[in-house]
């Protein structure tokens, strides 16, 4: 079983290195800090081969721009995005998560962005991607990320009254209040 | 007689409209150029087979603008999956695209695996192989046979769904259950192909293809069929890149992206099968495009039944594959194993995995971020329904209502995959 917390020797590094994919990552990376700086990122990480990077939320329309009209590796295909909540994380609480492809090469890419849930505020992408209308509508609906742009921000799975964003992770699947279910041994 | 009275006291309205209009006709086409009808298409039309409605304003026949509304039958599977062992989210991804449900298990048992590091057996490989492709022929077969339902031939959607019938029959003789299947286990199979299953299955494989060549022969050629979808709903690459579309749909615009040959899994890159690709993105691309790839299908459960290699049907996982039954009760660490499974005392690694299949429509993607605790911390499904769907008010502007029903028919959405 692969452990991903575990320390790799550095044969392994060196095995590392030798992987296309680990290659084809650092071209990715090196591109990135070519076209935006490298201050731009502030978290890269590879997990299970896929280049993850970090950046700021004022970067992200740049970047996937950027990206679109990019001729050398033509990251042009928005996979899925999607948010995401970390309650204990200050200030960092709320994040959206894209993924790119580039169908030419075969690459795919992840880009994380995290911000504060007082001010849930993100550019939208619709200009660039018109699959992206129903996924940033569905970010909004889940989790009451403001898309700043948006043509049409409403929800789009949940009814149109509902006065709260049902995945942020203050709201439990179950009804909290209920004790029949709960359980000595294991707590459930 | 009666009629005549009639016919006399309509000239007699005409007539003094006429009059009143200083001798014009009385409506020109001018005089309704400004009325709107809306309609409702949906959310319960025989027509949309599924639950979603579409708001159209139409100038007579023609759309000018669509609206859609879904969710109808949303589930809240992302926020259930945060409460549920993996072994207990299988059952969510069935019913997301019902008409093929082995390819989303396997695709979310893959995704588990990778996340764990399991490797699968060969054998078990090839059996999701062939059951995927089972699904693929199911899903395509109801897309294009009602498709042509819709275009009003009944006879084939009858044909056809015999097939399918026999492909229920084997999941059955798989997994035990047929529509929502919960097929497969993380880690491999739940049980070995049996002696019936292959029966059945190379039974099949001997009588599908006549059926086939019979429903090709009714559609593919035939007038008024053509008349029908030919140029209805055509949509460029580069549109359809922009809206995300992937499977059959992007395929008949003339993109040949398939996941299982960009990225192979469960043994993809083991078998000889082509993309067909489609020119110009119609309803009638998309129908041949989803006709040959159900003959592709048929070349790959072919291949990998003969290739079958013999070996385990599971992984050697034994803290995440349940025991056999009869080790539970006569055996002291298959007992634990059992319990710490289905208690859900066991905690998966920390990590982040994205792992997608070809699903009936289009790319199916699994994005599971674990903590390390039972659960996932978060679940992301990329539906391609929901993606691929918006761009369907772009294409209905300036067809017809007839038409409009064709091209939703040929997009094959299904509304569990549409709402999750």
């Amino acid at each position: 079983m692969a452990d991903p917390t575990k320390e790799e020797s550095p044969a392994a590094q060196e095995a590392a290195a030798q992987d296309p994919a680990a290659q084809q990552n650092a071209r990715v990376l090196a591109l990135l800090h070519s076209l935006f700086g490298e201050a731009t990122f502030t978290d890269v990480e590879e997990p299970y081969g896929l280049l993850t990077v970090t950046t700021k939320r004022e970067h992200i329309h740049n970047i996937v721009a950027g990206l679109q009209q990019d001729e050398t590796l033509k990251f042009r295909f928005l996979t899925t995005m999607c948010g995401i909540h970390y309650p204990e994380n200050l200030n960092q609480e709320l994040g959206m998560i894209y993924h790119l492809h580039s169908l030419v090469h075969n690459i795919r890419l992840r880009i994380k962005i995290f911000f504060p849930i007082a001010d849930p505020v993100v550019p939208t992408l619709t200009d660039l991607y018109a699959t992206a209308n129903w996924m940033e509508r569905e970010a909004y609906d889940f989790f009451g990320i403001i898309f700043t742009g948006h043509p049409n921000l409403r929800r789009i799975l949940n009814v149109e009254d509902m006065d709260y964003h049902p995945m942020r992770k203050q709201y439990p699947v179950e009804d909290g209040t209920r004790e029949d279910k709960t359980d000595l041994f294991f707590g459930r | 007689m009666a009629v005549n009275d009639a016919l006399a006291g309509t000239h007699k309205i005409i007539e003094e409209a006429k009059e009143q209009q200083g001798g014009q006709l009385v409506p020109t086409l001018n005089d309704f150029s400004q009325e709107l009808t809306t309609l409702n298409l949906g959310p319960t039309h025989p027509a949309t087979h599924g639950i979603f409605q579409n708001i159209l304003q139409m100038d007579g026949e023609r759309i000018i603008s669509g609206v859609p509304t879904i969710g109808y039958i949303h589930r809240a599977f992302e926020k259930i999956a945060e409460r549920r062992p993996f072994y207990q989210i299988t059952p969510l991804t069935d019913r997301m695209n019902y008409c093929s449900s082995p390819i989303n298990n396997m695709g979310w048992h893959m995704t588990v695996e990778k996340l764990l590091g399991v490797t699968v057996p060969k054998r078990a490989q090839y059996i999701r192989v062939i059951m995927m492709e089972l699904a693929r022929i199911a899903d395509h077969l109801i897309c294009n046979s009602i498709l042509g339902v819709d275009t009003g031939a009944f006879t084939g959607f009858l044909y056809v769904f015999q097939e399918r019938e026999k492909i229920y029959e084997i999941y059955e003789e798989v997994c035990g259950s047929r529509l929502t299947t919960n097929m497969g286990r993380v880690g491999g199979m739940e049980r070995d192909l049996s002696p019936a299953a292959i029966d059945k299955l190379r039974k099949w494989l001997k009588e599908f293809p006549a059926v086939m060549k019979e429903f090709e022969s009714m559609f593919n050629r035939n007038r008024i069929f053509m008349d029908r979808v030919v140029n209805v709903g055509p949509i460029s690459a580069e549109k359809a890149l922009n809206y995300g579309f992937t499977g059959p749909n992007l395929r008949a615009a003339g993109v040949d992206y398939d996941v299982r040959v960009m990225n192979p899994y469960s043994s993809y890159e083991d078998f000889e099968f082509d993309i067909p690709v489609g020119t110009n993105g119609d309803t009638y691309d998309r129908f041949l495009v989803r006709n040959e790839e159900i003959w592709q299908s048929l070349r790959i459960i072919n291949q990998a039944l003969d290739k079958l290699p013999d070996g385990p049907f599971h992984a050697d996982a034994p803290h995440y594959y349940l025991p056999p039954k009869q080790a539970v009760y006569k055996n002291m660490e298959a007992l634990i194993y059992h319990f710490k499974i289905i208690m859900g005392e066991i905690d998966a690694p920390v990590g982040e995995v994205y792992h997608s299949v070809e699903g009936g429509n289009g790319e199916l993607g699994f994005y599971l971020i674990s903590d390390g605790g039972r659960t996932p911390y978060r679940l992301h499904f990329r539906r391609p329904c929901f993606i691929y769907y918006q761009a369907y008010s772009d294409m209905v502007v300036g067809t017809s209502l007839s038409d409009a029903i064709v091209i939703l028919s040929s997009m094959n959405v299904i509304a569990g995959e549409l709402d999750a």
